[in-house]
């Protein structure tokens, strides 16, 4: 299966450049709402056929470990997400597109990760899950799964206005070695091929995402961390309040995207 | 209350100490060199000239130079994955003299401030680098001269 699994990102990674040939379409459907553009219209035929399949695609499996855990009671409080939340596809429906969101009973801003954490120590007394644990990508992708097809539509008014801006100036800031912002491949040359590559928009409204490279999903931090890593700049945490307002910001460039959680990208 | 002065004194003091040598070692990294005009670095950075044939390795070299990660060149056909994030650099030297391509190897952002182009040769207003490339060049001075060598060749 993983030898399947590196043939298979192998082949994607050699056939990336034309996939973006074959796909040089004006019209992307819902991939696309005016110049913005899901990674998915980056991806490859294969890969996007991946995604497409919910038996093709991998991350499902981590969806229906996300719905079991749903179920399932934890904590010294005995109770469930279920308990409280009931059917997830009514009560979780918007959750995908709105997150990160303003709590204002903590006074910060929180992402999808750090809701269900909260839940699980303040609610269900539950031990909190590591940022992409198991449990936590399961959970997550569950979560988000049932916004699937919903635009991402963040609110940035308000209590979130800071953060926003605290993740515009993130966006735009060079770092690292190669001192490069997330703007210069993501704003300038999206679509230009780097190395065997083709540069995406950088859109979140796939994850958590499966990518080949990982060969599991992962959430969008955990992408943060890799493309300052990249740059040879020191990574923040996940879920530290740099990468929460990089993370309003970024779903915000993506708004009326479609969410389509777990997405499958190499 | 004047003891506690004293201390923060002498703190300052060796903090000060501690920042000149730090400053010291940085300056020992790089070599000084004059930009003509904000155009050119005519003088070579070092007295030994460039070797082309190291050149095209650091160019090649995905830990160095990388330089194909962005930019095409036909010569290297035989290698996989050009990028396309810069300019071909085909006829390179045709279009650049050998003083302009090295400020564009050692700080690109001279002459284009907005430049995704990593500066080569540069240790100084960086945000934020992993440790191990703290207050270090990408390429040594020598890999620069050799890079600009084997530049040199690419002329159509």
């Amino acid at each position: 299966m993983k030898g399947e699994i590196t043939a298979l990102a192998t082949i994607v990674a050699l056939t990336t450049g034309a996939g973006a040939i074959a796909f040089a379409a004006d019209d992307w459907g819902k991939f696309q709402v005016e110049d913005r553009r899901s990674g998915y219209t980056y991806a490859t035929a294969e890969t996007q056929a991946m995604q497409d399949d919910e038996f093709a695609n991998p991350a499902m499996l981590w969806v229906e470990h996300g719905e079991e855990a749903w179920n399932k009671v934890d904590g010294e409080a005995g109770k469930s997400c279920n308990s409280c939340h009931g059917n997830a596809a009514e009560t979780m429906k918007t959750v995908g597109s709105t997150y990160p969101v303003f709590a204002k009973d903590i006074g910060k801003l929180e992402n999808v990760e750090d809701r269900i954490n909260r839940c699980r120590t303040d609610n269900m007394k539950a031990k909190a899950w590591k940022y992409d644990s198991q449990n936590m990508l399961g959970m997550v992708s569950y979560v988000k799964r049932q916004s699937l097809g919903q635009p991402m539509s963040v609110k940035i008014d308000g209590e979130a206005a800071p953060w926003f801006e605290k993740g515009k100036a993130f966006y735009t800031q060079r770092r690292g070695q190669l001192d490069m912002a997330c703007s210069h491949c993501h704003v300038d040359n999206a679509g230009n091929m780097i190395r065997a590559n083709t540069l995406s928009q950088g859109q979140g409204n796939g994850f958590p995402t499966y990518r080949l490279k990982w060969q599991k999903p992962g959430s969008l931090h955990r992408r943060f961390r890799g493309c300052n890593k990249q740059v040879r700049a020191r990574p923040f945490k996940t879920g530290s309040d740099e990468y929460l307002a990089l993370e309003l910001y970024v779903m915000w460039r993506g708004r009326g995207l479609p969410v389509e959680t777990p997405a499958v990208r190499n | 209350m004047q003891t506690k002065m004293s201390r923060r004194a002498y703190g300052s003091i060796a903090l000060a100490g501690a920042l000149t040598l730090a400053i010291n070692v940085v300056w020992a990294e790089t070599m000084k060199y004059e930009v003509v005009d904000g155009e050119a670095i005519n003088a070579a950075l070092t007295d030994q000239a460039g070797d082309a044939a190291n050149g095209k390795k650091v160019f090649l070299n995905r830990k160095k130079g990388n330089c194909l990660a962005c930019h095409v060149v036909s010569s290297l056909s035989d290698q996989p994955f050009h990028g396309e994030v810069g300019p071909p650099l085909d006829g390179v030297a045709d279009r650049l003299s050998p003083g302009e391509m090295r400020l564009r190897v050692v700080n690109p952002k001279v002459v284009n401030a907005d430049t995704i182009m990593p500066a080569f040769y540069r240790t100084d207003g960086f945000e934020r680098v992993l440790k191990d490339f703290e207050g270090k060049p990408m390429l040594s001075a020598q890999e620069v001269e050799d890079v600009l060598a084997y530049l040199q060749t690419m002329k159509e």
